[in-house]
């Protein structure tokens, strides 16, 4: 899943202005994460209109990634999106590319960071698991990913300052080479990181590819 | 024999070798590394000048090794992973070997987020292994990483990597060493030791697979300066095993200079104790004019 996380709410009244807004969510991801679904969006159409700015009306995708569907869905509220001067998209920046090429406007507003593709590990706590490289390389690690769970992106074992198992870049973050030691450990399969790991192709990512 | 270096030579006739750390200025006052250089002269066998060490710009460590060079020092150059990727990181190791720079030391590098420049982006194309054995391949095969020929002189470097024999488990700890010697590094230099015991542990380690006969290993030796220095290694240093009764002792001392003169006089001692141990690395953070009373102390003088 596509985790994002939304924009601090001051940060978007200053993209806003005082003009009328049009909201959009999304009904996969961004529900999800709680970041753009209904709950959030009539939470963020109240905080609007405290501040005195006009929401002419509000829909949720599904999926906001979804081109053809989104076209279709969008043409029911002409009238309110002609209406509003903005657009606050509540969904990942795919979401928010895809809106902006359908309403051929400048004024869409992304009202999310989008963080990393991961899992839900309990309500509202995500953990990044792929940064979609291109060349799956998680069989040669036990099935984790080195790439995404590494700041450091290491491929032969953790660096100098992994401290009591945790990262050194976050404390309460696991070492991922900690993860694939204990786990290969346990599971008499430590020759899997024997061999040296080639440097990564790099190549294979979509980079250069936009379509496929 | 032709040695690469004169540290290679050092290591190789097995005598016990001392090097230091110069850190480059925050700056481009070639005067500051100038001065270090003189004050540390005669002293170590080669000196490590760092590159963007804990992710603050500095001065290139390519630069600051052009400048020791034309003061006729041995330089070790440090390459770190962070900064550069694949191709950067070979144009450098080839620009470098043409300036006369004979021993590379191989990092991964302090990640960038504790830096003065939290912002930027880190590259990390390759780990430190992996640029370690694509140096090793421009050297011995005259290869770049692609394959692809190397057609005018191979950079005949001496290859040196870091250790941390205080991060656990050990035995992961002990592979990555492993690796590193298959990678092809010729000398290891390890983090600050300043937790004996554990240092020891690890080295028996080491000498239980023979390790040690494989590569050099020069233990590090960071003297402490003052109580503040001491807090900062011991709590937001990544890789710093500092124990309990060093930090008492900087914190009860009158004059925390001479207790950390002392202590590290102390640690070089122990070390030199210990098989298979083959040099000590000095890294005198911000105090390099304490490196000639501490190697004379410690009856490392005059150097081979």
């Amino acid at each position: 899943m596509i985790i994002t996380k939304q924009k601090g709410f001051d940060d978007l009244l200053i993209r806003i202005g005082k003009e009328p807004v049009f909201i959009i969510g999304c009904s996969e991801c961004a529900t999800l994460c709680h970041t753009g679904g209904e709950k959030e969006i009539l939470i963020m159409k109240n905080a609007l209109e405290n501040k005195g700015i006009n929401v002419t009306g509000w829909v949720i995708l599904e999926p906001a990634c979804n081109f053809q569907n989104d076209k279709r869905l969008l043409r029911n509220y002409d009238k309110e999106i002609t209406t509003a001067k903005k657009i606050l998209v509540l969904a990942c920046g795919n979401g928010v590319q895809t809106v902006s090429e359908i309403l051929n406007v400048f004024d869409v507003i992304p009202g999310t960071d989008t963080l990393f593709l991961g899992e839900i590990k309990h309500a509202n706590e995500f953990e990044k698991r792929c940064i979609m490289c291109g060349d799956c390389i998680q069989y040669d690690f036990g099935d984790f990913c080195p790439i995404s769970r590494c700041p450091k992106n290491m491929l032969n074992g953790p660096c100098g300052g992994v401290k009591d198992g945790k990262c050194e870049v976050d404390p309460d973050m696991d070492c991922v080479w900690h993860i694939i030691y204990k786990c290969l450990k346990e599971n008499d399969k430590l020759h899997i990181i024997q061999d040296i790991a080639k440097p990564k192709k790099w190549s294979k990512s979509a980079e250069t590819k936009r379509r496929i | 024999m032709n040695y690469r270096s004169n540290l290679e030579r050092i290591l190789d006739e097995n005598k016990f070798a001392v090097t230091a750390e110069i850190g480059p200025p925050k700056g481009s006052d070639p005067s500051k590394i100038k001065e270090k250089g003189n004050m540390v002269r005669g002293c170590a066998d080669a000196f490590n000048i760092t590159d963007n060490q804990t992710a603050v710009v500095r001065m290139s460590s390519m630069a600051g090794c052009c400048i020791i060079l034309n003061m006729n020092l041995e330089p070790i150059m440090q390459i770190t992973c962070r900064d550069r990727n694949r191709i950067a990181l070979q144009s450098d190791v080839l620009g470098a070997a043409a300036i006369g720079v004979k021993n590379i030391l191989c990092i991964t590098g302090d990640h960038q987020s504790f830096g003065n420049h939290p912002d930027s982006k880190g590259v990390y194309d390759v780990d430190s292994i992996q640029l370690i054995q694509i140096i090793k391949n421009m050297r011995d095969e005259g290869i770049f990483q692609s394959g692809d020929e190397i057609l005018s002189g191979r950079p005949n470097v001496y290859i040196g990597a870091a250790a941390n024999p205080f991060t656990e488990p050990c035995e992961l700890t002990i592979k990555r060493l492993e690796k590193k010697i298959r990678a092809g590094a010729n000398f290891i230099q390890t983090q600050a030791v300043f937790n004996v015991d554990k240092f020891n542990v690890w080295m028996d380690e080491v000498r239980s697979q023979g390790l040690e006969k494989k590569i050099h290993i020069l233990a590090g030796v960071t003297p402490l300066k003052s109580l503040k220095m001491t807090e900062r290694m011991k709590y937001h240093v990544p890789g710093v095993d500092l124990p309990d009764d060093i930090f008492e002792k900087m914190k009860c001392a009158t004059d925390p200079k001479l207790e950390g003169h002392n202590i590290a006089l102390d640690i070089i001692k122990q070390i030199k104790k210990i098989r298979g141990v083959s040099g000590v690395h000095i890294t005198a953070l911000f105090w390099e004019d304490i490196i000639p009373s501490l190697i004379k102390e410690s009856d490392l003088l005059p150097r081979p």
